[in-house]
């Protein structure tokens, strides 16, 4: 039984490359580096692993952003200079990535992650060091940090709109589908409880792990449970196996639809618009969202990048949390993250996705909430709009259901 | 009972996908007491012959059927190689070929990051492979997924050629008499080197068979091969190494408690209750299902 133990032993020796936190401790916390007459920031995204699908283009729409900014004079008369770590789709890797961004790079302050493990894994970091992070992807809610800017949609911008519009269609009864961490968990929990006040029934549940491929069991449940439609909190490529099962399975959009909010432009392009055609995601930024600035936004993107690139919501998000940052920068006359965190409240910019506004309270933005449909093109378009900015409101204070929730 | 029905046919088709993944594993770590952490990595150059060759070839179904043959070479011309430059000094020594091969593996996922980037790729499926066909109609209609039917079709027909192959053939028999008694095989005028490296050329061939099959589930990317590499393992030990007919029986076991058991409960609930009821087989039977007593190798 050599084999056998040799196995054992292979297993012992994958388990050690997973590394621990490094979070370090930090004498004193490492200030910027902004003596040069260039200022460094970092940019934290998984340029592999199961989330590059997702996070290769944010860090692709960040460049593009600091390089308009630096061609128009830079921030305070200094050119940024991004440097790009992988968080390699692995939280501690972003959290160690992080600590080296903050105290080796030395950054005026950093923009990435995407799923919300990763945040979490690095909220940590940034507030030992007292560094800025720009977080631009939708999540779930429920959280503050003095560190974070939080430049996607929370729950009230996002996930409560789309059950809204399933409500205003008449869909009572919904099946949950979600990668098994933080952000599907604790939507899910929100969810339920929108659904208990709102007269929704939830018929079920799923969890799949991050990366998972197989989900014929899963569409089998979703399938003989007759839902009205699927709310989907899955992330990645994982997705990418459910629409193939979900195709498989007979279930098409017209029978049984799914809102998906961790689905855009190219994610849509990667999984194959045949799978996805008619089904609906829920976000505040598509790559048809009319506007001045988004026409702007959309050529230069595509001219840098190429033309067959889509712009997405997350991607969006990124590109105005560098402008944003250099609003606030300018606003403080400082790079000091102290002074730019007092400078922030009401700075306001001119996204793609329409005017957005800081709230300097709970630094998260005021966004429009946009309910769009998948077409055979592959690009999405808006069906249903807020119509105007709404406040963000992470920790749900507006809405008695969610009491319970922490 | 559409919904029994139902499971159990999505079992037998997890059951599938273990055994194509395990088939070529059978041979290299079964017959040839080679352990190939490099074999995922082979499903993994399976699974990117058939996008390379989806770029060329437009009509999907075409490309599919090109690339089973040519995803078998392209695999197996890689085991071959690993085989003549760094597995064949190691023969009966396992634990060592587990580290090269292991090695081996990382260096194969680096290159693939290399070439095909970092991001996973997808392939479109033939059209008649995403549709599904209605076994039992009426309100709640029992529907079998073609893409599923194709890959328990495949398993089906690699097993029938590969355990024809070990019986029937001349190189078959050279296989299993250098399996039983190398020194004997080698006295008897047998090329036992170029008998590794074919079994090895097969076995890695099959699992470029498996990559194929495995586009038509999920992405494709640079550790796809990592995801599979444990549930292959599994699936030969329990099965009982060196037995084919072991690791048939047990990938549909597997699969079917897999599917069933999650159906139940919930995806990491039934990952977990399938590993304690691995253990607890293996107390019982820690030579596995089947196994050959007369062997020189173990």
């Amino acid at each position: 039984m050599a084999g056998a133990a040799a196995l054992a032993a292979a297993l012992v020796l994958s388990a050690c490359g997973a590394k621990t936190d490094a979070g370090g401790t930090s004498d004193k916390a490492a200030k910027a580096d902004t003596s040069g007459d260039t200022v460094k920031v970092g940019l934290l995204n998984s340029l592999s692993g199961t989330m590059a699908i997702s996070e290769v283009t944010v860090r692709d729409s960040l460049k593009l952003a600091i390089e308009e900014i630096n061609a128009s004079g830079g921030v305070l008369g200094k050119k940024i200079q991004p440097i790009s770590e992988d968080g390699a789709s692995d939280w501690p890797t972003f959290a160690e990535k992080a600590s080296k961004l903050i105290k080796e790079d030395r950054v005026a302050a950093t923009f990435g992650c995407w799923t919300s493990a990763s945040r979490k894994a690095v909220k940590p970091v940034f507030e030992k060091n007292k560094s800025l992070l720009f977080y631009p992807v939708q999540y779930e809610g429920l959280e503050e940090s003095p560190y974070i800017f939080y430049t996607g949609a929370t729950t009230n911008q996002q996930i409560i709109p789309a059950l809204d519009y399933l409500k205003s269609q008449g869909k009572k009864k919904i099946y949950l589908v979600g990668s098994d961490y933080v952000f599907p968990r604790t939507a899910n929990k929100e969810i339920r409880a929108y659904a208990k006040a709102n007269g929704m029934k939830v018929l079920g549940e799923d969890y799949a792990p991050l990366g998972s491929t197989e989900f014929s069991t899963i569409a089998n449940k979703v399938k003989a449970s007759k839902a009205d439609a699927v709310f989907n909190t899955l992330n990645g490529d994982s997705n990418v196996a459910f629409f193939k099962e979900y195709k498989s399975a007979g279930l098409t959009a017209t029978s049984m639809p799914v809102v998906s909010v961790s689905i855009a432009e190219e994610e849509v392009k990667s999984i194959g618009s045949q799978y996805l055609a008619g089904q609906l995601t829920a976000w505040n930024y598509y790559q048809t969202t009319a506007g001045a600035a988004n026409t702007k936004f959309v050529k230069a993107y595509k001219a840098k990048y190429g033309q067959s690139k889509p712009t997405s919501d997350p991607m969006e998000a990124a590109y105005t949390s560098v402008y944003l940052w250099k609003a606030m920068v300018e606003k403080a006359k400082s790079f000091d993250p102290e002074k730019v965190k007092a400078a922030s409240d009401g700075i306001t910019f001119d996204a793609p996705e329409g005017k957005v506004t800081v709230d300097g309270a709970s630094q998260h933005i005021y966004k429009t909430a946009r309910i769009g449909k998948i077409g055979t093109d592959g690009l999405i378009k808006q069906v249903w709009d807020s119509g105007k900015p709404i406040k963000p409101d992470p920790f749900l204070k507006g809405y008695s259901w969610a009491s319970g929730l922490s | 009972m559409t919904v029994i029905l139902g499971q159990t046919f999505t079992g037998i088709s997890i059951g599938a996908v273990l055994l194509l993944i395990a088939l070529g594993l059978s041979l290299t770590f079964g017959q040839m007491n080679v352990i190939n952490m490099a074999h995922g990595e082979f499903i993994m150059a399976g699974a990117y012959t058939t996008y390379v060759l989806q770029k060329s070839i437009t009509s999907a179904g075409l490309s599919m059927l090109v690339a089973l043959p040519v995803a078998f070479l392209v695999s197996g011309a890689l085991g071959a190689l690993l085989e003549w430059l760094l597995i064949r000094r190691l023969y009966l020594r396992p634990l060592d070929t587990l580290l090269v091969t292991w090695g081996v593996s990382l260096m194969l996922q680096q290159l693939a990051r290399d070439i095909f980037g970092a991001p996973n790729v997808q392939t479109r499926a033939p059209d008649v492979l995403t549709g599904h066909i209605t076994v039992l109609g009426g309100d709640d209609p029992l529907t079998f997924a073609n893409s599923r039917l194709f890959i328990l079709g495949l398993a089906i027909a690699a097993v029938v050629a590969l355990s024809l192959t070990l019986r029937l053939t001349p190189l078959g028999r050279r296989i299993r008499a250098v399996v039983q008694n190398r020194d004997l095989a080698e006295v008897s005028g047998i090329s036992t080197g170029r008998v590794d490296r074919t079994a090895f050329f097969i076995g890695s061939g099959l699992a470029g068979v498996a990559g194929v099959a495995l586009t038509l589930v999920g992405p494709i990317g640079p550790t796809m091969g990592t995801n599979v590499i444990i549930d292959a393992f599994l699936v030969i030990v329990v099965g009982g190494i060196g037995q084919l007919k072991g690791s048939v029986i047990v990938a549909f076991v597997l699969g079917v408690l897999q599917s069933v058991l999650e159906y139940s409960t919930t995806v990491s609930v039934a990952k977990v209750l399938v590993l304690v009821a691995i253990v607890a087989f293996l107390q019982w039977r820690p030579q596995g299902l089947y196994t050959l007593r007369t062997r020189s190798l173990v």
